[in-house]
């Protein structure tokens, strides 16, 4: 061992436990100053701030600071949080457990535990050969985007608590029971030839790492510079399409087509959703946009889970494991489990 | 010589990993090959559900993000 002198610009430690607050400071500040500076900005602009035009720039103004300052806050304490998981742990925790609250669990540990759905393959793969039901890994794959920190914190940022809290409640159940159904549907044989035949070997284990607090704190921000400099195109995407529909789609035309009323708009807005492929950060602000104008909140939730939860191209990936036969079947399970909290939520409310 | 592997689909973090392997390498004055395994099926064999993953002299010593610097180069001399 006479390589750990290498030159490696690290910031001592004191520097983060000073650094952190004020931080905090500075994104306090900044959020609190968000009305002013988008009034500001139209006020400069010459145009009608009351006009479609005005009402249009100052969403999109308003919003876009707004996004970048949430999704970095709850990206940042997201990866603070998740340190602490990795799929081998989630591996261990959920090999074996073929009782029924292996589902909850599982809808629980996809939500915490850090994956990239570009290495889902390895990961079912990972999971399955370790003897975890096909459910309970179904459960934790749907849970992972459906009910993600992004998009349950850019909800309550922009749309409120209340509706934050019913999309967490159902979007845990739906994870929760359909991996259920799919577990007691019994198909395993609808795996790819060689996933079934595979059989993994005792793999090694990793050995343990030793995280410092500090060293947790800059796996945050490694994670913030990642995903925020991946998806903040997504989120200036979506905030403009929200800012069309605030400024320029009447409450007549969006009650006719999204409104409670209009039965066929669950579905539809199912039929819409998974084929878009987009983040949550990107699909909120649409959402935000929608309910300001009168959209029913079941066909809007339908249409945001549906957005999220199923993708196209996370489906071509998984192709590589599953046949599309149950690809199919997996598909209809979830959705239907959209549609149901979709009519459920029109019909409530 | 070493023999490293990079588990990863082809990621933008996995490229990152390769480069730094081969850095350190260089630096470290270590002779090291260094083999990209981008098949799902063989980076699930190696036991590697988080990718980028990576694996030494046939031993997978990480999986999951960028590899620490100074780890790195304790792999990559021990």
């Amino acid at each position: 061992m006479t390589t750990l002198d290498t030159p490696h610009s690290r910031r001592p430690d004191w520097l983060w436990y000073l650094g952190l607050p004020v931080a905090g400071l500075i994104w306090w500040l900044a959020y609190y100053q968000l009305i002013p500076f988008s009034e500001w900005v139209v006020s400069q602009l010459p145009v009608d701030r009351h006009s479609h035009t005005g009402e249009a720039i100052a969403f999109f103004v308003y919003d876009v600071p707004k996004v970048l300052l949430l999704l970095t806050l709850i990206v940042f304490i997201t990866g603070v949080l998740r340190s602490w998981f990795s799929p081998e742990k989630t591996r261990a925790i959920l090999a074996g457990r073929r009782q029924i609250w292996g589902y909850p669990l599982a809808a629980l540990l996809g939500v915490m535990t850090p994956f990239c759905s570009c290495s889902s393959v390895p990961l079912f793969i990972g999971f399955v050969s370790a003897g975890i039901p096909l459910g309970v890994t179904f459960a934790f794959l749907i849970a992972g985007p459906m009910v993600g920190p992004v998009g349950l914190g850019l909800l309550y940022g922009l749309v409120g608590w209340q509706i934050a809290t019913i999309y967490l409640v159902f979007g845990f159940t739906i994870a929760t029971l359909a991996g259920w159904v799919l577990g007691q549907m019994r198909l395993e044989r609808y795996l790819q030839d060689w996933v079934r035949d595979l059989n993994l070997g005792p793999v090694d284990d990793l050995p343990a790492e030793h995280l410092s607090f500090v060293d947790r704190l800059r796996e945050g921000v490694a994670q913030v510079r990642e995903i925020v400099g991946r998806v903040w195109i997504w989120v200036l995407v979506g905030i403009g399409i929200g800012a069309v529909i605030h400024g320029y789609v009447p409450e007549a035309l969006m009650l006719r087509i999204m409104g409670g009323e209009a039965w066929w708009s669950v579905p539809a807005a199912v039929v819409v959703g998974v084929p878009m492929y987009t983040n949550a950060a990107g699909v909120i602000p649409i959402v935000e946009a929608l309910l300001g104008k009168g959209a029913a909140l079941g066909t809007t939730l339908a249409f945001m889970m549906s957005v999220i939860a199923l993708s196209l191209p996370e489906m071509i990936i998984l192709k590589q494991v599953l046949t599309l036969r149950l690809i199919a079947i997996f598909v209809a399970v979830v959705s239907l489990g959209i549609l149901a909290t979709g009519y459920l939520f029109n019909f409530l409310l | 010589m070493k023999t490293v592997k990079v588990y990863g689909p082809g990621c933008a973090r996995c490229a990152t990993t390769e480069k730094m392997v081969k850095d350190a390498a260089v630096r470290l004055g270590i002779a090291v090959t260094v083999e990209k395994v981008t098949d799902a099926k063989s980076i699930a064999m190696a036991g590697v559900m988080s990718t980028p993953g990576l694996s030494v002299d046939g031993k997978l010593v990480h999986a999951g993000g960028l590899p620490d610097a100074a780890k790195l180069d304790a792999w990559l001399s021990a």
